[in-house]
């Protein structure tokens, strides 16, 4: 579980980026972060694994405060895959990169092997086993983090902005892989501001503007609410403008998935 | 002529195996608006770079086929003459911008046409007034977050106001609201100035409403060519694994309902105006 009580960050430049943020994130829980370019969310998820400390307020991690505890322990239990994945890959082979926090965490070779051949296979990645991560393209390399994150098993996983440059394919891997994480009980927190690949996932969904939460609720909820929507700097998912269109007739305007929509206008068809 | 024609056009890359892009035949008319699209690697941006003479004269490589743009035979011209005509704006901006200030940058290409300073000046204002980044003209552009960068690198494209723009997947790091005030601005000048524009995107439920023609790739090839509705309700788009617009979508799947709607949607207006008609059996 994480605890983020009412806390503020200022950068060493001055910028307040994180002004009062208070927010729990339950063991189990699906979290979409979305909001403006600058709102505060990938400063708000760094605190989560303790690499940024609050300037005010405490966050805590199954009841530990991130002040008390090292980032290296704190990273068996929260991978974090960075929106740069340039950021995070140094090894020379994807298979070191992958196996390294296990080496780290010190497993025994034999579980370091089977849990790197599990993670690549997953991201569909063994054929660059012995290649270096600097030789693929951006989408590969993030799914070369992406495996390394997982190969290490952790229970919260964090993905900051996990669908940029991704194709649409690419996506529909993400979220199967997100749902194979869910399956396994584990935490996963996306931040994102990509409304479709929300809207077909349905995760809880927290909104910020300006170094604020300024709204928490299902997906559903969330996204068809023009006024919040916007003032996030979001548009919302093209089956809800639909809908909002029609809304003098009496349909529903909560409706985010295209699936969900046939439903809902066939049903409402038959009532007519 | 079309404005850009290619015939039987492939590239493969100095260190490649096997062309990059392969037997490419299409034509793109004066005042197009065309969305280019496609899985990751299909060849997009290996295309975008012949448009603007990158390939061959700066990537090497071998060219096969014919490719004229605006007049020039690419293959032949001079890279900075093609430029006038042409503006590109990369996938990865930070390889674009390398002046010390976003205004230098901006202003680089105007300077280098010998654009009298007072018209320059207002150029490079406008330009970043439409980009929404007037604000950072003092800044470093190497110091800007990935969304700002993206802006910046449209600006210097915007402020040479060329006959013909190519948008690389220009607003992936921007937010859904700022990437809709971009296309707002292309496809404006696009209208109003008859500017051909082709831009690179995946995310359909945004950039399609803008096109007249769609471009669809797959493994360097080019597998659907054509009027946007069309394209887009093609069965090939979708197992290629396009992501195309949820308002076709919607369409497809309450077919497989028996209910037909009176023609393809391919944004938010169309479907809803063509659902009312079947709930107000109109
Ligand atoms: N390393 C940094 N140093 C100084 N300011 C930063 C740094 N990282 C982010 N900021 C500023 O903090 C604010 C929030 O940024 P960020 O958390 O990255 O937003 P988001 O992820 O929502 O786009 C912005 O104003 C940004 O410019
Ligand atoms: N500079 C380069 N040198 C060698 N190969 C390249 C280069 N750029 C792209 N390629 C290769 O060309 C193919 C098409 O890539 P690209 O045009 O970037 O596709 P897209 O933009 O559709 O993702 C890929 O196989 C890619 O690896
Ligand atoms: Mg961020
Ligand atoms: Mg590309």
């Amino acid at each position: 579980m994480i605890e983020v009580k009412d806390v503020y960050f200022t950068y060493p430049n001055g910028i307040g980026a994180l002004k009062g943020v208070s927010i729990t994130i339950q063991n189990g829980d699906f979290v979409a972060i979305m909001g403006q370019n600058g709102a505060g969310k990938t400063t708000l998820v760094k605190h989560f694994n303790g690499l940024l400390k609050p300037t005010k307020g405490k966050v805590l991690v199954d009841g530990v405060n991130t002040r008390d505890i090292s980032v290296a322990r704190l990273a068996r239990k929260v991978g974090f895959v960075f929106q740069n994945p340039d950021h995070q890959l140094f090894c020379e082979t994807v298979e070191d990169e992958t196996s390294f926090a296990l080496k780290n965490f010190g497993y025994k070779p034999n579980i370091i092997e089977r849990r790197v051949t599990w993670a690549l296979n997953l991201l569909s990645l063994t054929q660059y086993r012995k290649t270096s991560p600097f030789m693929l393209s951006g989408g590969e390399r993030k799914r070369v983090a992406l495996a390394s994150v997982l190969a290490s098993d952790p229970k919260i996983v964090i993905l900051d902005e996990p669908t940029i440059g991704q194709d649409h394919q690419q996506k529909e891997k993400l979220r199967q892989f997100i749902t194979q994480l869910r399956a396994q009980k584990k935490t996963v927190v996306i931040v994102t501001h990509d409304v479709e690949f929300v809207a077909e996932c349905n995760p809880r969904v927290v909104l910020m503007t300006e170094g604020k939460i300024v709204a928490d609720g299902r997906a559903n909820k969330i996204l068809t609410n023009y006024n919040l929507v916007t003032k996030a700097s979001l548009v919302p998912p093209q089956v809800t403008q639909i809908f909002m269109k029609l809304s003098d007739l009496g349909l529903p305007t909560n409706v985010i998935d295209v699936y969900e929509a046939r439903k809902v206008f066939l049903n409402s068809l038959e009532g007519s | 002529m079309a404005l850009i024609e290619t015939e039987n056009l492939s590239f493969t890359y100095p260190s490649g195996m096997k062309p990059a892009v392969e037997d490419i035949s299409i034509s793109i008319e004066k005042g197009d608006f065309v969305v280019l699209t496609g899985p990751s690697g299909c060849g997009k941006t290996t295309l975008c770079r012949c448009f603007n003479g990158l390939i061959p004269h700066f990537y090497g490589g071998k060219l096969e086929g014919n490719i004229t743009v605006a007049g020039y035979n690419v293959a032949k011209c001079l890279v900075y003459e093609l430029a006038r005509h042409v503006g590109l704006v990369f996938q990865n901006p930070e390889n674009q911008l390398f002046a010390l200030s976003v205004e230098k940058d901006v202003a680089f290409g105007l300077e280098n046409c010998g654009m009298p300073r007072d018209d320059m000046r207002k150029r490079v204002d406008w330009a970043l007034q439409m980009t929404g980044i007037e604000e950072l003209r003092e800044r470093a552009p190497h110091e800007l977050s990935g969304g700002q960068q993206q802006r910046v690198a449209i600006a210097c494209v915007l402020a040479m106001q060329p006959e013909v723009m190519v948008f690389d997947e220009p607003t992936s790091f921007l937010d859904p609201l700022g990437a809709q005030k971009i296309f707002e601005v292309i496809n404006d000048l696009n209208k109003e100035l008859g500017i051909t524009v082709i831009l690179v995107e995946h995310r359909l439920d945004l950039a399609s409403r803008y096109a007249n023609h769609v471009i669809v790739m797959n493994e360097g090839k080019i597998v659907l060519d054509g009027e946007p509705h069309k394209v887009f309700n093609s069965e090939r788009a979708r197992l290629i694994g396009v992501g195309i617009p949820k308002a076709t979508r919607l369409y497809q799947i309450l077919r497989e309902n028996g209910l037909k709607l009176s023609k393809v949607p391919i944004n938010s207006e169309e479907a809803s105006q063509f659902l009312r008609k079947i709930l107000t059996h109109d």
